[in-house]
């Protein structure tokens, strides 16, 4: 996806991880993608640029779809779709 | 003949089968042998990271890695001369572990733990926490427990904790995908 595309996703939940270093994303990841169903968009906001390595790796292991991430000033927005 | 072929299906399967059974699970098994600050929590943080990826986590903390799950609370009682020894000089739980290097008399250890602070890097006791809501499967070394003096009744409480020997560690490490030594 295009940054564009991704910045006019509608996300179903927004997961703010930004005050947390590694690992700290990732375990907030998983314990949210319970709260969704399949098909549905998650956004994880982070201020640690090693998840954004991490998400897709994470994403290809549990199956989920990673759309993409845009990058603002101080944090990074990952999207994902849950398989 | 089909009966010739049925044999040789139901040969494939047990064999098949038996495969599945020597096939290493996704687990990873970790063991902490060193009771610094630093490597504990390299090894708390590929734990929980575990976690997350849905691996499961099996960890054996033996030797000196085994002060650290003390409860500084806590006291264990009886103690001969040398236990007692031994219990002062060890560091009493998590949060009185020191760095493998530029401690400089604990200088270097607090400047770190304030840096960690400011980087938002969770604490070692709040790693704890977060492996125990995760499912982080913690073995101590019987064995080491006795040689430090420990006792049963002064380590942390934590919902998945068994005391054991090289045995255990052995078996689950064979079926673990992953191995560290830390």
């Amino acid at each position: 996806m295009t940054t564009d595309e991704l910045k006019a996703l509608k996300s179903d939940l927004v997961i703010d991880a930004r005050g947390t270093a590694c690992p700290g994303p990732l375990l907030a990841a998983k314990k949210a993608i319970g709260e969704i169903e399949s098909g549905e968009i998650m956004e994880i906001l982070s201020a640690d640029e090693g998840t954004k390595h991490d998400i897709p790796r994470w994403c290809d292991k549990m199956e989920h779809e990673f759309l993409g991430f845009v990058d603002t000033d101080s944090y990074s927005r990952l999207f994902l779709k849950k398989a | 003949m089909s009966s010739e072929i049925e044999n040789q299906v139901k040969l494939l399967e047990e064999q098949l089968k038996k495969l599945q059974k020597k096939q290493p699970k996704d687990q990873i098994s970790i063991i902490v042998f060193s009771g610094d600050l630093d490597k504990a929590l390299a090894a708390m943080i590929i734990a929980t990271g575990a976690r997350a990826m849905d691996t499961e986590v099996k960890m054996f903390f033996t030797f000196w890695g085994t002060a650290m799950l003390r409860d500084k609370n806590k006291s264990g009682k009886g103690k001969d001369f040398m236990s007692k020894m031994f219990g002062i000089m060890l560091p009493k739980g998590s949060t009185k572990l020191k760095l493998s290097n530029m401690n400089m008399a604990g200088m270097g250890t607090s400047m770190m733990k304030g840096l960690m602070k400011k980087k938002r890097v969770a604490s070692l006791s709040e790693m704890f926490g977060t492996a125990a809501e995760l499912g982080v499967e913690i073995n101590i070394c019987e064995m080491s427990m006795d040689l430090m003096g420990f006792k049963r009744e002064e380590m942390i409480d934590y919902p998945n904790l068994h005391y054991v020997g090289v045995g255990s560690y052995l078996a689950d490490a064979e079926e673990s995908r992953v191995q560290l030594f830390i």
